[in-house]
């Protein structure tokens, strides 16, 4: 069993009945995810990254085709609690400390005390913010709330981290520093990550393949293999090969008409 | 970078604060003044006439003060009221029938009785109707509905009907009063548990979190803000609901039964020391509902 992608995608399609048209949100989408993969979503706004990334979480359900995450249907995995959902707010819940809003999902999964708050602790050390336990979400910049709710999801231990443009909202300082943490995070833990991004150096920064997208109907466009090697730091982002990528990026978005 | 001569900021005195209580003197103060000259107005025709009677000349003074201290007067001057008021809590023992801190007292039981029901009440209808779609179209109507029938239409039936099944007048007024107070409760929580956000309700379901779970840590606390709010408002109608509920009961004790009895025999002085006592009590509970809601804002970690 372990040995099953964690995403397989045949022929997904996903249609929205508003009032006025039915909206295409995803269509025909065919895309395999290996384990321990860091793939990146990207592409202009109404492109289907989102959607397609809540499908795989079992936010929304597909309209046809199929899809496995784990070798299984997504609400399997969704009930084994397979991964850890990080959105483009933290979603911290205001009256809940640091502590306890990390050790939320684990006092859902019914773990005795003692295991929620130790494991809460280490999740909290791994992403750099041990001695904020006490503190409240209002008391935290937007990037160490972001970091709060990423230690919020690595607490169920997941195999697989969903991403949804995660460091959108912050200022560009913290978000290459939260870029590198990621990074450094994945190689330590080798968990499957799935990142949606409208960033192209993000996007090429972090993955080892990229999928662009392209809207109406959304749709994949191209998946592009990242040659950079692993172990990346910030300054690979002035190198010749990473402006390469990053060109063959724009290329593939701007053949899909994305700008318009 | 700078070099060190830019003029440091004057050191500005910040204007005195005006004192919290200056504006509410003022208020005060003008109340008393028109309530006096409305005493002068209102009571004039009965004292004009008496001192005609008398068959001696007067003037301003004998009319002002004449009026201000009739035995029944249409409306008491505030030094009688405050009067009676001082004189009906400190003349007579606590449990005497003519302290009106032993009816504040028996009208504050029904009312803290009939407020702990309606928030119940109110909780576990707005738990319902957030939870089911069937009791969301087919109750709520009739919760908006039970309201636009006059509680002195209700009053009466609810004390016939549960002092005829044995309860203690007691309970028959608590009733009423949770009628009232339910309400506010109901709406409010509606909000309220509707209140939290689709991120914060995706978040649970990624957790793949039980509808009880779902309700205990995202729904219950995000709704506590409304629930205070609504309490505010439900505990001042559930002290209403309370002084109604004594009026057809004949009650010998309570607010109400003192309201009645001072109709009655045109005790128009007494009317006025209950009514202030109602609101009082109705200030006094309002704020323990507010003192409350600021202890669990703190439990809460909101920010201060």
């Amino acid at each position: 069993m372990s040995s099953s992608p964690a995403v397989v995608a045949k022929d997904l399609s996903l249609v929205f009945q508003t009032a006025d048209s039915p909206v295409i949100a995803l269509s025909e989408v065919n895309l395999s995810i290996e384990r321990g993969e860091f793939v990146s979503f990207i592409g202009p706004s109404g492109c289907g990254k989102t959607t397609l990334l809540r499908v795989i979480a079992d936010l929304e359900r597909a309209t046809s085709g199929s899809i496995s995450v784990n070798g299984m249907s997504p609400e399997a995995a969704r009930l084994q609690r397979a991964y850890g959902y990080v959105f483009q707010a933290a979603a911290l819940y205001p009256w809940r400390n640091v502590l306890k809003n990390v050790m939320l999902p684990l006092e859902i999964m019914g773990l005795p005390a003692a295991e929620r708050e130790s494991r809460a602790r280490e999740q909290l050390e791994r992403v750099g913010l041990s001695g904020f336990e006490g503190k409240y979400p209002w008391q935290l910049s937007g990037g160490m709330q972001q970091r709060v709710s990423i230690a919020r999801a690595l607490s169920l231990q997941p195999q697989m981290l969903l991403m949804d443009e995660p460091f959108g909202a912050l200022d560009e300082i913290t978000r290459d520093h939260l870029n590198e943490q990621l990074l450094r995070l994945w190689e330590a833990t080798g968990k499957t990550v799935i990142f949606v991004t409208h960033s192209i150096s993000e996007a090429v920064f972090l993955s080892q393949r990229i999928v662009v997208m392209s809207p109406r109907p959304g749709r994949i466009l191209e998946v592009i293999s990242n040659p950079l090697p692993a172990g990346r730091m910030l300054d690979i982002r002035d190198s010749v090969g990473f402006a390469e990528v990053a060109h063959r990026v724009r290329q593939a978005l701007r053949a899909g008409h994305s700008y318009d | 970078m700078t070099d060190a001569t830019l003029p440091l900021p004057a050191t500005r005195v910040a204007p005195a604060a005006p004192s919290r209580w200056a504006p509410m003197a003022v208020v005060v103060g003008c109340i008393l003044l028109l309530w006096y000259v409305g005493a002068v107005a209102l009571n004039a025709p009965q004292v004009t006439e008496r001192l005609n009677n008398l068959g001696q000349p007067w003037d301003w003074s004998d009319l002002v003060n004449a009026a201000w201290a009739m035995e029944r007067p249409v409306l008491p001057a505030p030094h009688q009221v405050a009067l009676d008021f001082t004189r009906s809590v400190f003349d007579h023992a606590i449990d005497s029938p003519r302290n009106l801190l032993f009816h504040a007292g028996v009208t504050l039981s029904a009312t803290l009785l009939g407020f702990m029901l309606g928030l119940l009440l109110g909780v576990l209808l707005a738990v319902g109707v957030v939870h089911s779609r069937v009791l969301d179209r087919g109750l709520l109507p009739w919760i908006i509905a039970s309201q636009t029938i006059p509680i002195l239409a209700i009053a009466p039936m609810a004390v016939v009907v549960l002092g005829s099944l044995g309860y203690p007048p007691l309970v028959s007024k608590a009733v009423i009063s949770m009628y009232l107070c339910f309400f506010p409760v109901a709406i409010g929580m509606v909000k309220g548990l509707r209140s939290p956000e689709v991120l914060q309700m995706d978040l649970m379901r990624t957790y793949s979190a039980s509808r009880p779970q779902l309700l205990w840590l995202l729904r219950l606390p995000a709704a506590l803000p409304f629930l205070f709010a609504s309490a505010k408002v439900a505990i001042a109608t559930s002290l209403v609901g309370a002084i109604v509920g004594e009026l057809p009961t004949g009650a010998q004790a309570g607010l109400g039964a003192r309201l009645l009895q001072g109709s009655y025999f045109g005790q128009t002085v007494q009317i006025w020391s209950a009514l202030v006592m109602a609101s009082l009590l109705g200030v006094a509970l309002v704020g323990l509902v507010g003192l409350a809601e600021r202890a669990t804002a703190r439990l809460m970690g909101t920010r201060a």
